[in-house]
C-alpha cells in the first residue's frame, strides 16, 4: 500500500509543480502571461488540430474496423496489419518523411494528415476489438427485425462501440495534445512546441510553466469530458456459451471502392513514410554511414530502454497488485492518479522534473536517474494496465488451493503467484521499453550531456536539415518498433496502449 | 469418532450475519452433503473449516485437534485438507502431472508413478499426464483436481460445488467417479451443493444449512422422507401438503383418509405427501382437475387443482397420461408424514421440482 502510494506520488509530481510554480506567480502574474495574443493564436491552433485528427482518426479507425471485421473485403488479414503498421512508425518520423519529400508541406492540412495517420491506430484498435466483441447474435436479431447494413452499424453496432471509440478519441486527442516532434519538424505551433521554444529561450522561466498549466488543463478538460460522454453502463454479453462466427457483409459493387479507400489509407500512412525513408536511407549512406556512431547510439537506447521497463515494471507490481486485491476507494484512487500522472505530456513532466531536480537534488540534474522516473511517469500506465491484467487472471483461489495442499507463503509466491503473472509483467516491460526506444521530447531536455538516443540523433540531424544523416535512426526505430506492432495487430489488447507516447 | 466437528461457529461480514452457530459433525470415512440455497452460508463455512477464513465464534475440530477456536488458528497449510474449488482451480502453468504432485514432497513429484495411479483413481488415463489444463474438459478438470486433493493423503476432503459448471450429461459421470475415488480411499469428505438430487445421492448423511444455522443433519432417506419440519420437506424435493385432522393415527384430508407415518398427537394437522405418492386412475375416489401436465420421458408430472382450489402435483410414469382439463380419480399410496399445526411451523417455500 505505502509503495503503491509512493509510486501513485512519483507520477503526480508533474501536476504539482504546476501548481506551485502558479501559486508562486500569482493571479495577476498568471493573467499577464496566459491573456496574451500569442497564447490565444496557440489555443486556436492546438484545439482545431485536435478536433480535427479526432474527427479524422474516428471515421478511419471506425470505418477500417468494420470494413476488416464485419464485411467481405478480400484480404482482411493483410489489411488488419498494415492498418496497424503506422504505429511502427513514430509520428515525427512520418512528419520527417513527408516534410522531406514534399517542403511545402508545413501547413495545418499538413500536420493534420501526419498526426491523423500515426494516431488513427488508437481507434482501429479498440473499434477491432469491440466489433470482435460484440455478440454476432444481437446484429443478426436486428438484421431478423428489418434492419438494414447501415441501420445495424447506426443503431445496433455503433452505441455499443461508443465506450471503445471514445477510449481511442481521447488517446488520439492526448496524443496530440502532447506531440512535439512532428509538429516541431513541420512548423507547426502548438501550446507542446511552444513549451519547449519558451524553455529553450529562457530555460525554466515562468512563461514555459503557464504555457504548461494550460497545455495541462486541456488535458484534463479532455479527461473529464471522457468520462462525462462515457456514461455509467457497461454493455455486457448476456448469455454464456461460445460467440458464433460473424457471416461478413457482402459489399458488391462497393468492393473496388472498399479497397481504395483501405489502399489509400496505407499507401500514405505507411507506404509514404518507408519510400521516403529508403529513399533518404540510399543518399544517406552514399556520403558514408557512420556505423560505429550508430552501433552506440542504438547501444545507449537499448540500455536506457531496458532500464526504464525494469524499473517501470517494479513501480507498476504494487499498484496494479493493490488494484485487483484491496479493491477499493484507497486503490482506485492510486491508479487513478498514476493514469492521471501520466496524460500530462512528456514536455511537461520533463520541465516539471528538470525543476525540481534543479531545486531538491542538483546533483540529479540530467542524470539518468530522473530520465529513468520521467519514463516511469510517462510509461506507467501500460505496465500497470498489463500487469492488472494478469493479476485478474490469477484469482486468489490459486493461492487458497496452493496453501491447503501444504505450501507455505515465499513457496507460494514462487510456485504459482510469480509464474502466473510472468507473461503478463513481461508483456508489461516489452511495452515500455518499445515507447522508450522512440521517446524524443523528454530525452531531448533530460537526458545527460553527451548522451545521444536513436530519437535524439535521428531529431539533432533532421533539424539540421541532414535528412541522409537522420534516416539510419529512423530505420533502426521503425525496425525496432516492428515486433511490438506485429504483437499489437494479433491480440487485440487496446487497454494496454493507454497513456501517452509523444 | 468425528473426522470433523464444528462447534457453534459464527461468522458475519460486516454487519451481515452468514453463519448464526453451526454445529456439524462428520464421522470418519462417510461423504456429507452441506446443503443449501444460495447465500445460506454453505461455502463460508467451507472454508472456515479449510482455513481461509477464520470464524467469529465457535470451534473447528479435526480429528480431535482444535484447529480453530482456542488460541491462533492452524493455517490452512497445516490442516492436512484436502481442497476442491468450484471450477477446478488447477494452476494453469502447470501440467496435469504438475497439479496433482503440487502438494506432494519435493522427491515425490517427480515419481510418475505415483500421479498415473492418483489419475486412475478418478478414472483417467495416464496419458493426460502431460497435457495443460486448458486441454481439459470441465469434468476432466474437476477429476484433476480431486486427484490433486487427494494427493497428499488428506485427513479431509472439502468439494465446494464441484458439478455446478458441468453439463447435465457430464455431471452424472463425474460424480460417479468422484464418489467412486471417495470411496476407494476410504477418504472422510464434505461436499456443498444446492442441488437436492446431488446431496441425496452422493452424500451418506446430508446437513442443510439454511439461514446460517443447521435445520438438519440426516441420511438422505430419513430427510427425504421424515423431514424435520416442512421448510426442509419443501427443501429436499417437491411437497404436496395437506391440512386435516390427525385421529388416531389417521387424518381425514382432501384426498381421502391417509395413514400417517410417524406418531402424533390427535389435533390439526398439515400432512406432507410426495408427488410420487399420488396416483391418477378414472375409477371412483377423491376428484382433482388436471391444469398441466410436463412430459419428462422417463415420468411425467401432473400439476391437479383439488375440489378447494389447492393445487398439488402428481408425479406418474409418462404411459398414459390424462389430458389437460380432465377429471381424474387420485388414490394415495404408503403414509403421509404430519405436522401438527398447534406448533408453529414455518410456511413451506415454494416447491421445487
Amino acid at each position: 500500500m505505502l509503495l503503491a502510494a509512493a509510486v501513485a506520488a512519483l507520477a503526480l509530481v508533474p501536476l504539482g509543480h504546476i501548481v506551485v510554480a502558479a501559486a508562486g506567480v500569482g493571479w495577476s502574474g498568471i493573467a499577464d502571461l496566459v491573456l496574451r495574443p500569442r497564447v490565444a493564436e496557440l489555443l486556436v491552433n492546438t484545439v482545431r488540430l485536435v478536433g480535427g485528427a479526432v474527427v479524422v482518426c474516428v471515421v478511419l479507425g471506425v470505418g477500417a474496423a468494420w470494413l476488416v471485421e464485419r464485411s467481405a473485403v478480400p484480404g482482411r488479414r493483410v489489411w488488419h496489419v498494415l492498418l496497424v503498421a503506422p504505429l511502427a512508425v513514430p509520428a515525427f518520423v512520418t512528419s520527417y518523411a513527408w516534410i522531406s519529400l514534399l517542403p511545402g508541406f508545413d501547413t495545418y492540412g499538413g500536420a493534420l494528415l501526419v498526426v491523423s495517420l500515426s494516431y488513427a491506430p488508437f481507434v482501429y484498435l479498440p473499434a477491432v476489438a469491440a466489433f470482435r466483441g460484440l455478440d454476432p447474435a444481437l446484429e443478426d436479431t436486428a438484421r431478423g427485425l428489418g434492419l438494414s447494413t447501415w441501420g445495424v452499424f447506426r443503431r445496433v453496432q455503433l452505441p455499443q462501440l461508443r465506450v471503445a471509440v471514445l477510449g481511442g478519441a481521447l488517446l488520439v486527442a492526448l496524443h496530440v495534445l502532447a506531440e512535439f516532434g512532428a509538429l516541431a519538424m513541420l512548423r507547426y505551433p502548438t501550446f507542446t512546441t511552444a513549451v519547449y521554444d519558451q524553455y529553450r529561450a529562457t530555460f525554466n522561466g515562468p512563461g514555459a510553466t503557464m504555457l504548461a498549466g494550460v497545455l495541462v488543463l486541456l488535458c484534463l478538460v479532455l479527461l473529464l469530458a471522457e468520462i462525462r460522454l462515457r456514461g455509467a453502463r457497461g454493455y455486457a454479453r448476456t448469455g454464456a456459451g461460445a460467440a458464433r462466427t460473424v457471416r461478413p457483409v457482402r459489399l458488391g459493387a462497393l468492393t473496388a471502392p472498399a479497397l481504395l479507400a483501405l489502399a489509400a489509407v496505407v499507401v500514405l500512412s505507411v507506404a509514404v513514410p518507408l519510400v521516403s525513408l529508403v529513399r533518404w536511407m540510399a543518399t544517406g549512406t552514399s556520403a558514408g554511414l557512420d556505423v560505429a556512431t550508430l552501433a552506440t547510439t542504438t547501444g545507449t537506447t537499448l540500455a536506457l530502454a531496458a532500464a526504464a521497463a525494469v524499473a517501470t515494471t517494479v513501480f507498476a507490481l504494487p499498484t496494479g497488485w493493490l488494484a485487483v486485491r484491496r479493491r477499493g476507494p484507497v486503490a482506485t484512487l492510486i491508479e487513478r492518479s498514476t493514469y492521471l500522472g501520466s496524460a500530462v505530456p512528456a514536455i511537461v513532466i520533463a520541465l516539471a522534473l528538470v525543476t525540481v531536480s534543479i531545486r531538491l537534488v542538483p546533483g540529479l540534474y540530467q542524470t539518468v536517474p530522473v530520465l529513468l522516473a520521467a519514463y516511469a511517469i510517462l510509461f506507467l500506465p501500460r505496465a500497470i494496465v498489463t500487469v492488472r491484467a494478469a493479476v485478474e487472471q490469477s484469482p486468489p483461489l490459486h493461492d487458497d488451493v496452493a496453501a491447503s495442499l501444504g505450501a507455505s507463503a515465499p513457496a507460494r509466491l514462487w510456485r504459482v503467484t510469480l509464474p502466473l503473472l510472468a507473461p503478463g509483467i513481461g508483456a508489461g516491460a516489452a511495452l515500455v521499453f518499445l515507447a522508450v526506444v522512440t521517446e524524443l521530447t523528454a530525452t531531448l531536455l533530460l537526458a545527460p550531456t553527451g548522451t545521444t538516443t536513436l530519437a535524439t540523433a535521428f531529431w539533432s540531424a533532421s533539424s539540421a536539415l541532414e535528412y541522409g544523416a537522420a534516416a539510419p535512426y529512423a530505420v533502426v526505430m521503425v525496425l525496432l518498433s516492428a515486433p511490438a506492432t506485429v504483437l499489437l495487430s494479433r491480440d487485440v489488447l487496446p487497454a494496454a496502449r493507454r497513456g501517452p507516447t509523444p | 469418532m468425528s473426522a470433523l466437528s464444528v462447534t457453534g461457529v459464527t461468522k458475519s461480514y460486516g454487519r451481515t450475519p452468514v453463519l448464526a452457530g453451526v454445529d456439524l459433525h462428520v464421522p470418519t470415512g462417510t461423504t456429507t452433503a452441506l446443503l443449501g440455497p444460495s447465500g445460506c452460508g454453505k461455502t463460508t463455512l467451507l472454508r472456515i473449516v479449510a482455513g481461509f477464513d477464520d470464524p467469529d465464534a465457535g470451534t473447528v475440530e479435526l480429528g480431535g485437534r482444535v484447529v480453530a477456536g482456542a488460541g491462533r488458528p492452524v493455517p490452512a497449510r497445516r490442516r492436512g485438507i484436502g481442497f476442491v474449488p468450484q471450477e477446478g482451480g488447477l494452476f494453469p502453468h502447470l501440467t496435469v502431472a504438475g497439479n496433482v504432485a503440487f502438494g506432494l514432497p519435493r522427491r515425490l513429484r517427480r515419481d510418475r508413478g505415483r500421479v498415473a495411479s492418483l489419475l486412475e483413481l478418478v478414472g483417467l488415463d495416464a496419458a493426460l499426464a502431460e497435457r495443460s489444463p486448458h486441454q481439459l474438459s470441465g469434468g476432466q478438470q474437476q477429476r484433476v483436481a480431486l486427484a490433486r486433493a487427494l494427493a497428499p493423503e488428506p485427513s479431509l476432503v472439502l468439494l465446494d460445488e464441484p458439478f455446478s459448471s458441468l453439463d447435465a450429461s457430464l455431471r452424472e459421470d463425474t460424480r460417479r467417479a468422484v464418489v467412486a475415488a471417495l470411496r476407494a480411499t476410504g477418504a472422510t469428505a464434505v461436499l456443498v451443493t444446492h442441488d437436492q438430487a446431488e446431496a441425496l445421492s452422493t452424500a451418506d448423511q446430508v446437513a442443510v444449512l439454511r439461514g446460517g444455522v443447521l435445520a438438519q443433519l440426516a441420511d438422505p432417506r430419513t430427510l427425504y422422507r421424515d423431514p424435520r419440519d416442512l421448510d426442509v420437506a419443501a427443501f429436499v424435493g417437491e411437497a404436496v401438503v395437506l391440512d386435516g385432522d390427525a385421529v388416531g393415527g389417521r387424518v381425514a384430508s382432501e384426498l381421502g383418509e391417509l395413514v400417517l407415518g410417524r406418531e402424533c398427537p390427535d389435533g390439526p394437522v398439515r400432512v406432507l405427501l410426495r408427488p410420487e405418492q399420488l396416483r391418477l386412475s378414472a375409477g371412483p375416489g377423491p376428484r382433482a382437475r388436471v391444469c398441466a401436465v410436463d412430459f419428462y420421458g422417463h415420468d411425467a408430472r401432473v400439476e391437479l387443482e383439488l375440489p378447494s382450489g389447492r393445487r398439488v402435483s402428481a408425479r406418474t410414469e409418462g404411459g398414459d397420461l390424462p389430458p389437460a382439463g380432465a377429471e381424474v380419480a387420485v388414490a394415495v399410496s404408503g403414509t403421509a408424514v404430519p405436522f401438527p399445526t398447534g406448533a408453529p411451523t414455518p410456511a413451506p417455500a415454494p416447491a421445487t421440482a
